[in-house]
């Protein structure tokens, strides 16, 4: 691991009360980031954002809000990227069929993709051997 | 959830006393809405001024409302939002939707 490298690995109950810690986490992160250029507020809330929204996305939709499964956190940050990996356990669904929202329509959901997508630079969603993988990365110059 | 709820002059405030708005606790406020509309009230101000963080549940519960508003023939307005939550109704639109006042009092004028 690069001298500059942080990882964080966490594992956490399939539980919406575990959202503010691990949006914690990601903040704290952000403003570890000694060579950040930009604005390390509005970095560490996008982090909070999209850890959030991808969590969020793994326990109501791909484990399907069971409380014993466990969602998996890898959080990998260098001076030049920022690299989300979001495990469930669960059915999954495709990515590439979830639409942007229609901003003519009011609608109550449909937005936490759209803001994961927005705020990163690539986003994908896969299966691996146990479950599936949301991958989010971030340019950080 | 943590919600402080006056009334002045038949306008409902609801000041949100929370860091965060998300999909932990988004559906309190949701509901709380709800209940205020179907028990007769018309006129619902939200105070976002404790809010920090608010996701895509946090800002589906406030559309809900809008909604509710609309179909009992009332308003949902809010106010003092913080920058950063203010970029994210800027991000999807919902400025367009909402009235957003920079003070409670400000926001009470306009119902």
């Amino acid at each position: 691991m690069d001298k500059r490298e942080i990882e964080v690995d966490i594992k956490v109950p399939n539980q919406t009360r575990y959202l503010s810690l691990i949006g914690r986490i990601g903040e704290d992160i952000a403003k570890e980031l000694d060579k950040y250029s930009g604005d390390r507020e509005t970095l560490a809330y996008h982090i909070n954002l999209v850890l959030t929204e991808a969590m969020v996305n793994a326990i109501k939709h791909a484990n399907a809000g069971d409380p014993d499964k466990t969602v998996h956190i890898f959080i990998n940050i260098t001076d030049n990227e920022l690299f989300i990996r979001v495990y469930d356990n669960g059915q999954g669904f495709d990515i590439n069929a979830i639409p942007p929202p229609d901003f003519t329509q009011l609608e109550d959901r449909g937005r936490g993709i759209f803001l994961i997508r927005s705020l990163m630079d690539f986003v994908s969603y896969r299966k691996v051997c146990d479950g599936n993988v949301l991958e989010m990365r971030k340019r950080l110059h | 959830m943590n919600l402080k709820i006056e009334k002045k002059n038949e306008i409902v405030i609801i000041y949100v006393k929370e860091e965060r708005l998300d999909a932990h606790n988004s559906g309190d406020l949701k509901t709380e809405m709800q209940r205020l509309f179907e028990e007769g009230s018309k006129n619902i101000l939200v105070d976002l001024h404790d809010v920090r963080f608010i996701d895509s549940s946090g800002l589906g519960a406030l559309v809900s409302g809008f909604k509710n508003a609309i179909s009992h023939h009332g308003n949902l307005k809010l106010s003092t939002l913080q920058t950063q939550v203010k970029s994210m109704f800027e991000l999807t639109r919902l400025h367009r939707v909402f009235e957003i006042y920079t003070s409670t009092s400000e926001a009470l004028d306009n119902f």
